[in-house]
Formats: C-alpha cells, sequence, structure tokens
C-alpha cells in the first residue's frame, strides 16, 4: 500500500479554518472543496487516529470509508452513493429544530459550528448486513445541540428526518423506500456521549455519499440508525417512527442495537466482515461499547426490543 | 428453422461465452479489484449468473415447442450444466471465502436462515440433474425416470429464485422479475399437460 508522508495529510487546524472560510468566499469554496475530494486519498497511517484506535482494531481507509455505503438515496448498490452523489449541494445547510422545544429554531450549520467545538472520534461501524468498518469521524456531542435546542420535559425521544431532495438524489425519484428516511433516539440515548453528530471524517468534510453535511454517528447501534444529511430535529413524546422499522418491522426494531444473539432473519449478528479482512470477527455486545451504553437498556429485554 | 447442425455449431463459442464471467471476476478478486467488500461481490455475481442460466434452460424447454426453436434443445444440457457450475461456484464461496469451512456455523446458517435453506435445497436439486446429464444416461435410467430427475428443474428455480427474493432488502423488481418468468413459463407447462395431451 502507498505510504503517504505527514506532510500530505491536510492538518485538522487547517481543516477548522477551512470551514471559517467558506462563510466568505463562498465560490471560492467550491474550488477548494473540489481540489479536497481530488487529493483526499488518505492512507491509516496518521498516527494521530492510530493512537486513539482501541486494541484489535485498524482504520479501514479513506477510499473503504468513501466507495462503500448504503445510502439509498443515491441508489441501492454499495457503489451506487459515490457515482451518483456529484449533484447533491450541501451547501449551505440549515438545521431545523422543531417540536416539544421552548422555541422552534433553524440553526445554519456554519453558525452553529461556530458554538461548538469539533473532536475526532474513531468508532467502529456495524451494518447489519454483518460487516464493520472503523472510521476516524469528526464531529461533536448530540448533547451540545440538545442544549442549544432547549427541548421541554415532556421530550422524551428525538427524531431525526434526512433531507428530502429527488432532484439531486437520484434514489428519492424512486420508491424504494418512503421518504424523506427517518429515525430516531431515546432522550438517554441522544444524551450518552458516545452519540456524536458527525461533520467530516480522516479530516476532510464529509463526503456526499457519508451524509454531508451533517449526519448521526451512534456506534453501538446497526448502521442504519446513523441517519445522513439531517435537515430536521424533531422533539417528540412517544416513540418516533423510523424507516426501516416501518418498512419491516419484524426485522429492524427501533433500538436495533448490535447485539449478537439477536439474529435479523437475512444475517447472522453472532460475525461479521471487517472491510479489508479475510476472517469473520466476532460480534461484540453493543458493538464493544457496552461499558458505555448497556446501562441504558438494563432493565429491558432485548430480544422483544430488538 | 434453425437447423440442428447450426446450433451445433455455436457450442463451442457458448461453452467459452459462459466460462468467461468466471474467469473475469476470479481474475478481480485476485488482483484486488472486486470492489471494497470483494468476497459478497463475487458471491452475488456467481449466484445471479447462475439463476439467470436456471432460467435460461427454462425458457428453451418452452421455446423448443415451437417448431422453428426445437433445435436449442441441444444447448439446454450445456446451459445447465454452467448454471450448475455457477451454483458450485456460489457455495464454494459461501462455505471457503465467506465462512472458511466453519461447518459449525454454516450448518446453523443453512437450517436458521430461510433464505440460505432455499438456496441450499435448490443446489440439492441441482445435483442429480447434473449427474444425470452425460450421454448414455437416458438409456441407461430409462427415459421416464431420466425426465422424472429432470423435473427437479421447478423446484431448484423456484427456490433459487426466492432465495434471491428474500436475500434483497428493498426494491425487489430484480427477483420479481425473475419469479415472474418462472410463473409464466410454469402456467405454461401445466397449460400444456392438461389441455393439449399429447
Amino acid at each position: 500500500m502507498k505510504k503517504i508522508l505527514p506532510s500530505e495529510i491536510t492538518p485538522y487546524s487547517t481543516y477548522l479554518n477551512r470551514r471559517k472560510f467558506v462563510k466568505t468566499a463562498s465560490a471560492f469554496s467550491i474550488a477548494t472543496s473540489l481540489s479536497l475530494s481530488a487529493k483526499a486519498l488518505h492512507n491509516n497511517d496518521s498516527s494521530k487516529y492510530i493512537s486513539k484506535l482501541d486494541e484489535n482494531d485498524e482504520l479501514n481507509t479513506y477510499e473503504e470509508i468513501t466507495t462503500y455505503n448504503n445510502f439509498y438515496e443515491f441508489g441501492m448498490g454499495k457503489s451506487d452513493p459515490s457515482n451518483n452523489s456529484s449533484l447533491f449541494n450541501p451547501k449551505p445547510w440549515t438545521i431545523k429544530i422543531e417540536g416539544l422545544v421552548e422555541k422552534p429554531l433553524e440553526i445554519n450549520l456554519e453558525d452553529l459550528l461556530k458554538k461548538i467545538q469539533i473532536e475526532d472520534r474513531i468508532y467502529r461501524l456495524r451494518c447489519v448486513e454483518a460487516w464493520s468498518m472503523v472510521i476516524p469521524w469528526q464531529g461533536f456531542p448530540l448533547s451540545e445541540l440538545i442544549k442549544i435546542a432547549s427541548p421541554l420535559s415532556s421530550a422524551k425521544y428525538i427524531q431525526f428526518v434526512t433531507i428530502f431532495r429527488p432532484e439531486e438524489m437520484p434514489g428519492q425519484k424512486r420508491r424504494l423506500l418512503p421518504w424523506p428516511y427517518v429515525e430516531g433516539l431515546r432522550m438517554d440515548e441522544a444524551m450518552n456521549p458516545l452519540t456524536i453528530l458527525s461533520t467530516g471524517l480522516y479530516g476532510h468534510d464529509l463526503l456526499n455519499q457519508n451524509g454531508a453535511p451533517l449526519r448521526l454517528v451512534v456506534p453501538w447501534k446497526y448502521g442504519f440508525k446513523s441517519i445522513k444529511s439531517i435537515e430536521t430535529i424533531r422533539f417528540v413524546e412517544k416513540q418516533p417512527s423510523a424507516t426501516w422499522s416501518m418498512v419491516a418491522p419484524n426485522e429492524y426494531g427501533f433500538y436495533s442495537n448490535v447485539n449478537n444473539t439477536v439474529d435479523h432473519p437475512r444475517w447472522s449478528q453472532a460475525t461479521e466482515r471487517r472491510i479489508g479482512e479475510f476472517m469473520r470477527r466476532p460480534t461484540l455486545m453493543f458493538n464493544g461499547y457496552e461499558e458505555e451504553v448497556a446501562h441504558l437498556y438494563k432493565d429491558m429485554d432485548l430480544q422483544t426490543y430488538y | 428453422m434453425l437447423s440442428t447442425n447450426r446450433v451445433k455449431k455455436t457450442k463451442p463459442p457458448i461453452i467459452i461465452l459462459l466460462f468467461l464471467p468466471s474467469l473475469y471476476w476470479i481474475y478481480l478478486l485476485l488482483i484486488g479489484n472486486l470492489g471494497v467488500n470483494p468476497i459478497e461481490k463475487l458471491m452475488d455475481n456467481l449466484g445471479e449468473m447462475a439463476l439467470r442460466l436456471i432460467i435460461l434452460t427454462l425458457i428453451i424447454s418452452s421455446l423448443s415447442d415451437l417448431k422453428f426453436f426445437r433445435s436449442l434443445v441441444t444447448l439446454r444440457r450445456t446451459i445447465g450444466l454452467f448454471a450448475f457450475y455457477y451454483v458450485c461456484l456460489h457455495f464454494s464461496t459461501y462455505i471457503f471465502l465467506d465462512h472458511f469451512f466453519n461447518f459449525q456455523f454454516i450448518i446453523k446458517d443453512i437450517i436458521k436462515r430461510p433464505f440460505i435453506t432455499f438456496g441450499f435445497i435448490s443446489f440439492l436439486c441441482l445435483i442429480p440433474m447434473a449427474i444425470t446429464s452425460f450421454d448414455g444416461m437416458i438409456k441407461k435410467l430409462g427415459f421416464n425416470l431420466w425426465k422424472k430427475i429432470h423435473y427437479l428443474i421447478y423446484p431448484a428455480a423456484i427456490l433459487s429464485s426466492f432465495h434471491f427474493f428474500m436475500l434483497v432488502r428493498a426494491n425487489k423488481t430484480e427477483p420479481l422479475i425473475y419469479i415472474g418468468i418462472i410463473i409464466l413459463l410454469l402456467s405454461y407447462r401445466f397449460y400444456k399437460k392438461i389441455f393439449i395431451r399429447r
């Protein structure tokens, strides 16, 4: 594998500065992001990320993470999102915060990013289809945004809605799924420090196929819970609907925690293929985040609430 | 009318043509050019090819009722054997590359997951057909028994198309097209059997 010099990797400070720059020179930023995506071939030898890796994990490459995606808004094949997402324009981006909040808000993403601190989070991502990756995300805890939103005490759940733009998202022109894609979390899950909203990976803005410009990352749940290209965040009282559990409730539950003891009708969840590896790995309970999240479900029967 | 001789002449190029995809995919796998999850990709490609060839043999059988296409039947066995070839590759990919001979897991998988059960039974159906598809077998077994064995193509086709249908997560158009074709061909057979006794 080709080694990439440390000097070739965009320093994180540059990346953040670039974000600030975007709002003043948006035309120029398009050129910047184009050149960025052209040279955005990272290797997994960034010592900064490696030092944060869990034992037995290796980073997946930028290429793997950006060419093998489930994002049906851009088509059903794994390479469709990287091939069919060039028309999607995530800039500028407004997030609507509504429902049981003190005051419904519309926040420009650039304004939001000025108020919060971006962090590195290296997480395993486990797809319900029994494959997995290790991804160096950049983002911020969802709890920070919840603080800004100041929900009412009656808000027990959060629903997230992906943007609906069939002109830019070719998959939405066909009824592959009921659009727009929706997902949800219970408030304590949303407040858990592991739960982040991500804006980048490997030090670059999220590419369209990965859910630009803002996506959820909930590392102890199957990948489809980590909804992409979020437009609306709605605070609600009752458990909200989520696309896959609407489409096939016997296959996908609302919680969809990674659970090696509850099998999906199509895939055994006991093992997984880590992308880039030949031998399957045993799947870990809560995707290896048991210590951090098991308490959220301590009185629940996870065979029933899968 | 297509003469048997002309159809026979197309056999060697057809054999090469049917071999090529498998060689190409294995080549792509070896040079690391079969995508990010190559094992899954290889398995999908092989399985889909097998299903298409199974359906093709059914189409040929029905077409050969027309005088013009009767001679196509000489190709049916070749295509059927290639369907079996692709099923074997598909199944070995599952056993070797996907689960690396973890038979404890594989057996559980076959029993527990209906879509794998269907695929596996379909594979079993094809075995006696493949074994009895060599020259002299019709004579040895007698035409009636031989024919009965080869009726196994129907459960094989139905089960493998459902195997595919159940695997797909959303937008089941492609497997539904295959199932539709199979139902159409089957109803034609039933119709023929009941109303046009020969």
